[in-house]
């Protein structure tokens, strides 16, 4: 790919980008949200088609002009919205629209024969005939590179593939990259765990702002990687002197003996004015579960939930929201915004009752409060009216978590507060958690990224199979110790916990 | 839709694309109902000398009325993500309901209006009921209340038109040459729609409900009771259009506003409201209505056959949620 450009109303995406892939090589695409990494591969994908540059294949241009001309050029996506049937079965998924037909009707004896065999390449045991919503977030991944196999894909390209992976996972998918780059499949490979580079990448572009910045091996220490990715270094990864807090604070959210037969069991926790509580935990240990059950989204059987000392109702998300909880859920697109709204909308959904009186909305306040919210968190944005669908995810994040502060919260539930965000927006993020315990709200904060739950969390739950295995202070957490409480005494079993599927 | 991660600092550049000036690309896609509505009136007024008459504008104004009302309130129901197919036999029954009470049981007219407008709520609320605790989709819910209610109609009324008092023909007539109570009933309502739209917190619930309903329950947003809120409103605002309908003819018919629903989604996406929810507007949906009244009585006076009409009317509903579709793509 050469000088590619593309500009959408209002902003140019790419500028003069160069891209080149080697068959058997993974070359990692790497840079911030926003960087233009999505919009490169939705063009070479053909989603998009490009408004400048050309794409060379073996030495020819090509013209990409949509998914079916990719296809035939032997270029595959997986993104990170999975492109499945979830009531259909696996073998119907990985044929769908060419399944192999016999007097005009469907031959599903051969289709599960030949999607067995695409199965075993990618290490799924699962049966042809199982339906692909039984299957977990990994499995899914599996079938969408099974398919991308059966097209005999030479170019596959894997947006943020490990983002919503275990690290076992983790390690069964680069085990099956690792094998299709010895067939000589060309791998463009994104992700933002700047750790995997080195043991998946060969080479890395960068870039930034919409242009590609540079190109290294993969081998390349990462502090060099992220000051190309940011275009400055970053100090401080993790900014909080953790385990500061006094165990006299006064507790803001006590949790006792909460349960939901077969989801989880006595849980009990509290979190303090000024602390930021990290909750560790497999895929599937409950974590997400909980945090909404907290909150009232979701009903418990039993246990109680006390704000500031005063007890909520179960299953009452207004309850919650009065006694000054908030929550940021971990599907932020799909239960954190209003895609389609604008940044002032979103602002002010939870203060939307608030600023109404006699039934009218002061619309006004709303845009003032939406105006000063959104500069102290330092949105990126044309203005309070564009859509939020069309910022970047930290961005995004920050409106979330704005709508909270706006409704003056003392208590944030964060599920995976950075899940898919970049390097810097992160530092903003962990930067505002700082800003908020010390003007004395408490944090609970859900994450799958062991080190930012250590370099951030004054104290550290681990969840293991719907419990509480154990609670560690700032000074006792390592990843060690975490994981070990996390695997639990039955490793077989959270095993097990780790491919089910995870509810919504 | 489907962009999802674009720079969002980089906001001095402006496109340099070839064409028309953006600003003036910008206005012709928001604006693209009303374009379509002002170039229909001029191809009209061109081709039929009666077209743009006082008498043949007040009549257009007069035809869309019952339309517009009724679509401001599909228009909740698809801001909201959902649908609103009885409005139609809701309209029809709170107006048999008028004749009811006022003729039969001699209440008088004003409170009448009153109860008429009440049973076009309750109709709402039971399919707001239905909705929200019933967890039926908007879609079966309002389709029961469509058979349900047009046989309350014949019931009540066993099935004859009934004479409504004199004392409320000036609901269906003209002021004057210039102005017609119904057109000003359609512009009061369309203010009262486009305040809840804009300006209430129902109304904003509305946008958020349709435009991504777990967040908005997130929010604490209470998403059942604003959808009983949402239908209740539809139901009111049928009702509304059910009396217009009943003074113009001067009786409540149990088979008035048949098929009507069909005309008042149609307005409300010709309006520019996406069906999936989350987008539209009170304008929009005058404008939509607008657009198809004027497309018939244009038609009429063309001399064109019923039935074409109908292929005219179906292929500019398709025109526009094509044009809709490329405006979301732009």
């Amino acid at each position: 790919m050469e000088g590619i450009r593309k500009v959408f109303p209002g902003v140019v995406a790419l500028d003069g980008v160069d891209f080149d892939l080697r068959a058997g090589e993974v070359h990692v695409l790497l840079g911030e949200n926003g960087a233009g990494k999505s919009t490169l591969i939705k063009i070479l994908s053909g989603v998009y088609r490009a408004d400048g540059g050309r794409v060379l294949q073996n030495g020819r241009p090509v013209r990409v002009a949509g998914a079916e001309a990719a296809e035939k050029l032997g270029i595959a996506a997986i993104h990170q919205e999975f492109n499945l049937v979830p009531h259909l079965s696996i073998a119907e998924n990985l044929f769908l629209g060419r399944q192999p037909r016999r007097y005009g009707l469907l031959d599903r004896k051969k289709m599960e024969a030949d999607a067995a065999v695409l199965l075993q390449r990618v290490g799924v045991d699962a049966p042809p005939r199982t339906p692909v919503r039984e299957l977990g977030i990994a499995g899914r991944q599996m079938v969408e590179i099974a398919k991308a196999l059966s097209l005999r894909a030479r170019v596959l390209i894997m947006d943020e593939p490990t983002a919503v992976l275990t690290a076992e996972e983790v390690n069964r998918l680069f085990a099956i990259v690792r094998k299709l780059r010895s067939e000589g499949v060309g791998i463009v490979f994104i992700t933002h765990h700047l750790e995997e580079i080195p043991q998946i990448g060969d080479r890395v572009t960068v870039l930034r702002d919409g242009r590609s910045v540079g190109q290294v091996p993969a081998s390349a220490p990462e502090d060099e990687l992220v000051q190309q990715m940011v275009g400055r270094s970053i100090e401080q990864q993790y900014p909080r002197d953790t385990g500061r807090v006094t165990p006299s604070a006064q507790p803001l959210l006590r949790v006792t003996g909460l349960r939901r037969a077969g989801v989880f069991h006595d849980i009990h926790f509290e979190v303090r004015a000024g602390e930021v509580v990290g909750v560790a935990g497999l895929v599937g240990a409950g974590r997400t579960e909980v945090a909404r059950a907290v909150f009232g989204a979701d009903p418990y059987d039993a246990g109680t939930v006390e704000v500031l000392g005063k007890r909520l109702p179960g299953h009452n998300v207004s309850a919650a929201l009065a006694s000054g909880l908030g929550l940021v859920p971990e599907d932020r697109k799909g239960q954190g915004l209003v895609l389609g709204s604008s940044i002032q909308e979103n602002l002010g959904l939870v203060t939307l009752r608030k600023a109404t009186r006699g039934g009218l909305v002061d619309r006004a306040a709303q845009k003032r409060d939406a105006g000063r919210i959104a500069e102290r968190m330092a949105v990126r944005m044309a203005g309070l009216d564009q859509h939020v669908g069309t910022l970047s995810g930290g961005n995004q994040q920050k409106v979330v978590i704005g709508k909270w502060l706006l409704a003056q919260s003392r208590v944030l539930i964060l599920d995976e507060p950075t899940r898919g965000i970049d390097v810097g927006a992160k530092v903003e993020i962990y930067q505002l958690i700082n800003e908020l315990t010390a003007s004395g709200h408490a944090v609970l904060m859900i994450s799958s990224d062991l080190p930012e739950v250590l370099g951030m969390s004054d104290r550290v739950l681990v969840m293991s199979q719907g419990r509480i295995a154990g609670e560690l202070t700032a000074r006792e957490a390592t990843q060690d110790a975490v994981m070990a409480l996390a695997v639990g005494t039955s490793a077989h079993g959270a095993n097990e916990m780790e491919d089910s599927p995870r509810g919504h | 839709m489907a962009i999802d991660t674009q720079p969002g600092h980089r906001l001095d550049k402006r496109p340099s694309g070839n064409g028309p000036p953006p600003v003036i690309r910008r206005l012709v896609l928001d604006n693209g109902a009303l374009l379509a509505l002002v170039a229909m009136v001029i191809l009209m007024a061109v081709l039929s000398g009666n077209f743009f008459t006082t008498t043949n504008i007040v009549n257009v104004g007069v035809q869309a009325s019952v339309t517009a009302i009724l679509a401001y309130g599909v228009t909740f129901a698809i801001v909201s993500g959902g649908i609103d197919l009885s409005v139609g036999s809701v309209a029809a029954f709170s107006a048999v309901m008028l004749g009811w009470f006022t003729t039969n049981q001699g209440v008088p007219v004003f409170f009448g209006v009153i109860l008429a407008i009440l049973v076009g709520t309750a109709c709402g609320l039971v399919n707001g009921l239905l909705i929200a605790y019933g967890k039926l989709p908007p879609f079966i819910a309002t389709l029961a209340m469509l058979s349900a209610a047009r046989g309350l109609a014949q019931v009540v009324s066993e099935g004859a038109p009934i004479a409504l008092p004199d004392s409320l023909s000036w609901v269906g007539e003209n002021l004057n040459d210039y102005i017609a109570t119904p057109v000003l009933i359609m512009i009061a309502m369309g203010l009262i729609a486009g305040l809840v739209l804009m300006r209430t917190y129902s109304g904003r619930s509305m946008y958020a409900i349709g435009g991504n309903e777990e967040a908005a329950r997130l929010s604490g947003i209470r998403v059942q009771r604003q959808k009983i809120i949402v239908y209740a409103l539809v139901g009111a605002f049928a009702a509304v259009a059910g009396i217009v309908l009943a003074s113009r003819l001067v009786s409540a018919q149990p088979n008035a506003a048949e098929g009507y629903e069909l005309d008042a989604i149609a307005a409300v996406v010709i309006g520019g409201a996406s069906l999936a929810g989350g987008v539209g507007k009170a304008s929009g949906t005058l404008i939509g209505a607008l657009i198809l009244a004027v497309l018939r009585n244009g038609l009429n006076l063309l001399d064109v056959s019923a039935f074409w009409q109908q292929v005219v009317i179906g292929a500019v509903i398709a025109l526009a949620v094509l044009l809709d579709t490329l405006r979301r793509r732009a």
